[in-house]
């Protein structure tokens, strides 16, 4: 009998815990005005985060809080601006003399100096340290020994960086490229501290930059929580207090967050809530261009279509595609149809042509027929789109894009969909070449120049020409292109460049990507930068 | 008793190898894992390569199998790709699904079992039938949508708990997601203790302890429901490991970062030692949750001790 009350009374005191502690989940919203914390979504980043490691938006998120670097990409613009770089100064568009500002300090103290830059720099390129990043530093002279494509280095520091003095140093390139300088802004390129390289582990636990915010406190997975660092030097001081970046397993739960209050910016609204984000949120709502593209990639590998009745094919199943009904719909304007193969966020100067692409991705099902047709029809007698399945919804435009094709063609097998159960087993299979026919790209710039849209996506053997594209007439003008020190004109020849690809259709332009937010009426000048990042450091909280 | 223990433990341990073998073959039938760290660009050759070495992913499947079972041994689960140990990982995620999984337990037990008591000795009553109903409206409406049914009535529209669960998941922000964890379960709880009962309740022992004269209390406490409780205790022992493999539905909707988390984490970025790892725990969860059910039984039905 003894036992027996005795278990009821345990039962009865969990019960009465239980309801207890259920009212005390009040809401705790920080202070507000200028010392507001800012609540935002995080997603989990992929890779430790090191500078030159970071290739995802999440982690990206934080270095754009916690570094600057020698230029910073105007949040509306896009263009790169000096931010550490007093001036850099080349006189062949190979060597470059670079001046870093005085007065920039790490949120440690340390002064920001030369030796910060190449220091940092040698860690990035250098094969030993698995950083993923590491090739955006191959124009670098040097880089061959640093990171070969097989075997141990054979040397430590890239022998194109040389420290002059506290605040100058040289860097010599491998080849001619004008607008170098341009890519500096990129997040690779950050400065980095000594207490990166002594004690690694303790900085990758707290990292420590020199940018607006400091972060005070992280779990890894869970939380990071970043505050103003009130001695910053920069002229981009942060107005709000501090962000607090919550991991969300999902965007969905983010969402609801966000309108229940709990949460006051999401930067990724989930495709199943765009039908009520204007319902929930009104002018809270943050629709904007970003840097991103989304294209079909062909297996120029593959002899069948490697031909050039094979480009006619291409340049039909181009036209076959209703492009406006498909941002319309299944995406909810959160993409705008491609008339290039750039984005808009480059503006008229830096290379964007609403034109340049033409009839050829305007929506034209008959001509499409025709083009096939004569182009001797669809290799293999079936197109097969692959994608991944496991994020992103894919499948819902691919099955469209299919849909349009069929009916095009009046054919219902025309076109299918082939998914990809992972996206590591889909990039697998591009890296082994073994695309049965078009598949999915997307690509997100490192930084807006027209140049990283061209170069690394459609060069011979560039690093991410997975369909193996080459003409040499392409690869031509992008060389001169590179060679030329005038900016407008190299953009001309860039441009020229896209007209080769274009005639060849050596990918279909798809629909540009928009970066999409959503926040608290607790927040105030919130914007997207080109990179679709919030810029966090001119959010004001009330 | 002791050597019917030792029997089961050493059943466990083929159980154990195979378990983790057939995960082990399943991650790597998904491909190279390295391919999908870079994002939608293919990763630079000699970087790729570097990092194959330091996974241990250039070597053949067995001679991989062999060294991660060889590490798992002496504590060891590897790193995650975000330079974690997967073993750090674990001490973040089991205590929060731990504590998800027994306030799911808590409320089948609590709810489950007083409500098919109550059904059990009322049958046929409107009680009997309306529990049923309701029972049966659970059974059938899938988990997630009721998890987001609740989500937004309780969370958003009416404010009465917060729609995601905070990081350190503290037991009160647990008390809805346990409760959609455990709707199903409970539902189970429910019918199959209201059928034990009832069955019992018209057996010899049952009419013995009435003709004696006991209290309908201690008849019902001490007689009917120790005897009904066998086929309970096997669906709420068996439903523990099932539970803490199943939260994956429950935590993403209300963001708990538990196993099914990391998990889940794990098969999108195909990270072979988390996903690896936290399955080899999932398996010897389970398997443990299995002994103590049968080791249960004898505590409440003595004839099983001696057989």
């Amino acid at each position: 009998m003894r036992g027996v009350t005795h278990a009821r009374c345990a039962v009865c005191a969990v019960a009465v815990a239980l309801v207890a502690t259920a009212c005390g989940g009040g809401s705790d919203s920080g202070t507000s005005g200028a010392d507001g914390i800012v609540k935002s979504s995080w997603g989990d980043p992929q890779n430790p985060l090191e500078p030159a490691n970071t290739n995802e938006v999440q982690g990206g998120k934080v270095l754009d809080m916690l570094f600057r670097g020698l230029k910073r990409y105007n949040a509306k613009t896009g263009a790169a601006e000096d931010m550490l770089a007093e001036k850099i100064v080349t006189p062949d568009s190979v060597n470059f003399t670079i001046t870093v500002k005085d007065g920039w300090t790490f949120s440690n103290g340390e002064k920001v100096t030369a030796k910060s830059f190449v220091d940092a720099w040698n860690y990035g390129a250098n094969l030993k340290n698995n950083q993923k990043n590491a090739y955006f530093f191959g124009y670098i002279d040097g880089y061959a020994q640093v990171h070969p494509d097989k075997g141990r280095p054979t040397a430590q520091t890239l022998s194109g960086l040389k420290v002059v003095n506290g605040k100058t140093f040289t860097v010599k390139l491998s080849q001619k490229f004008s607008t170098f300088p341009d890519t500096l802004g990129y997040s690779a390129f950050s400065p980095l501290p000594t207490a990166f390289f002594n004690d690694h582990d303790a900085w990758l636990s707290k990292p420590i930059g020199n940018g607006p915010y400091t972060v005070s406190s992280y779990t890894k997975g869970a939380t990071m929580e970043m505050r103003r660092w009130d001695a910053y030097p920069g002229p981009d001081k942060a107005q709000n207090g501090g962000i607090d970046l919550n991991v969300y397993t999902d965007s969905n739960t983010a969402y609801t967050d966000l309108t229940a209050g709990n949460l006051d910016l999401v930067d990724d609204v989930p495709a199943s809530q765009l039908k009520n984000v204007q319902a929930d949120l009104g002018d809270r709502y943050i629709n904007t261009s970003a840097g991103i593209i989304q294209t079909l990639a062909f297996p120029h590998y593959t002899p069948a279509w490697n031909t050039p009745d094979a480009a006619k094919v291409r340049k039909g199943l181009s036209m076959a595609i209703n492009r406006r009904q498909i941002t319309d719909t299944i995406f909810q304007k959160t993409r705008t149809p491609a008339k290039d193969w750039t984005s808009p966020v480059l503006g008229a100067d830096g290379g964007f042509d609403g034109t340049l692409c033409g009839l050829e991705c305007e929506y034209n099902p008959a001509e499409a027929k025709k083009l096939i047709t004569e182009g001797g029809g669809i290799p293999g007698g079936q197109l097969k789109i692959s994608y991944n399945a496991d994020t992103g919804s894919h499948k819902e435009w691919v099955d469209a894009v299919c849909n349009n094709i069929n009916d095009a063609l009046g054919n219902d097998k025309a076109c299918v969909g082939n998914p990809v159960g992972t996206f590591a087993d889909f990039r697998n299979q591009i890296g082994q070449h073994k695309m049965p026919g078009p598949f999915r790209a997307g690509w997100q710039m490192d930084y807006p120049l027209i140049q990283n849209f061209q170069q690394p996506l459609y060069y011979t053997n560039a690093s991410s020409n997975d369909g193996l594209y080459s003409n040499p007439e392409y690869d031509k003008l992008v060389d001169q292109a590179n060679a030329e020190t005038d900016t407008a004109k190299a953009v001309d020849l860039f441009k020229k460049a896209e007209q080769v690809l274009r005639d060849d259709m050596g990918a279909i332009p798809l629909w540009y990507q928009n970066g999409s937010a959503g926040y608290s009426e607790r927040l105030s000048n919130v914007a997207l930068n080109p990179f679709s990042l919030p810029v966090y450091n001119e959010i004001k909280v009330s | 008793m002791g050597r019917y223990v030792i029997r089961r433990l050493l059943q466990m341990i083929p159980v154990f190898f195979g378990a983790t073998l057939l995960i082990f073959l399943m991650v790597n039938v998904m491909g190279d894992p390295v391919a999908g760290l870079c994002g939608d660009r293919q990763c630079d050759p000699a970087t790729a390569a570097q990092l194959r070495t330091e996974f241990g992913l250039d070597k053949p499947l067995w001679q991989q199998y062999l060294t991660y079972m060889g590490n798992v041994f002496t504590g060891d689960f590897g790193t995650a790709f975000n330079g974690q140990e997967v073993t750090e990982l674990m001490g973040e995620a089991f205590p929060v699904t731990i504590r998800l999984t027994l306030v799911a337990i808590f409320f089948e037990i609590l709810i489950g079992i007083t409500l098919g008591v109550l059904t059990g000795l009322k049958r046929g009553r409107p009680v009997d039938t309306g529990a049923l109903l309701l029972t049966l409206v659970v059974i059938s409406i899938p988990t997630f949508v009721m998890g987001l049914l609740l989500q937004l009535l309780l969370g958003v529209e009416w404010g009465v708990i917060k729609p995601a669960v905070s990081t350190e998941a503290p037991l009160n922000e647990l008390i809805i997601p346990g409760l959609v964890l455990a709707s199903v379960s409970l539902a189970y709880v429910t019918r199959l203790t209201r059928t034990s009962i009832a069955e019992n309740a018209r057996s010899d022992y049952v009419r013995t302890a009435k003709a004696k004269g006991l209290p309908r209390r201690r008849v019902v406490s001490r007689h009917l429901l120790r005897n009904s409780l066998i086929p309970v205790v096997t669906f709420i022992g068996t439903d523990v490991g099932a539970l803490m493999g199943g939260a994956i539905v429950t935590e993403r909707i209300f963001n708990i970062h538990g196993v099914g988390y990391q998990l889940y984490q794990g098969i999108l970025r195909q990270n072979t030692q988390t996903v690896v790892g936290f399955v080899t725990v999932l398996v010897i969860v389970f398997l443990l949750a299995n002994l103590l059910v049968d080791l249960l039984y004898a505590v409440l039905d003595p004839r099983i001790r001696y057989a």
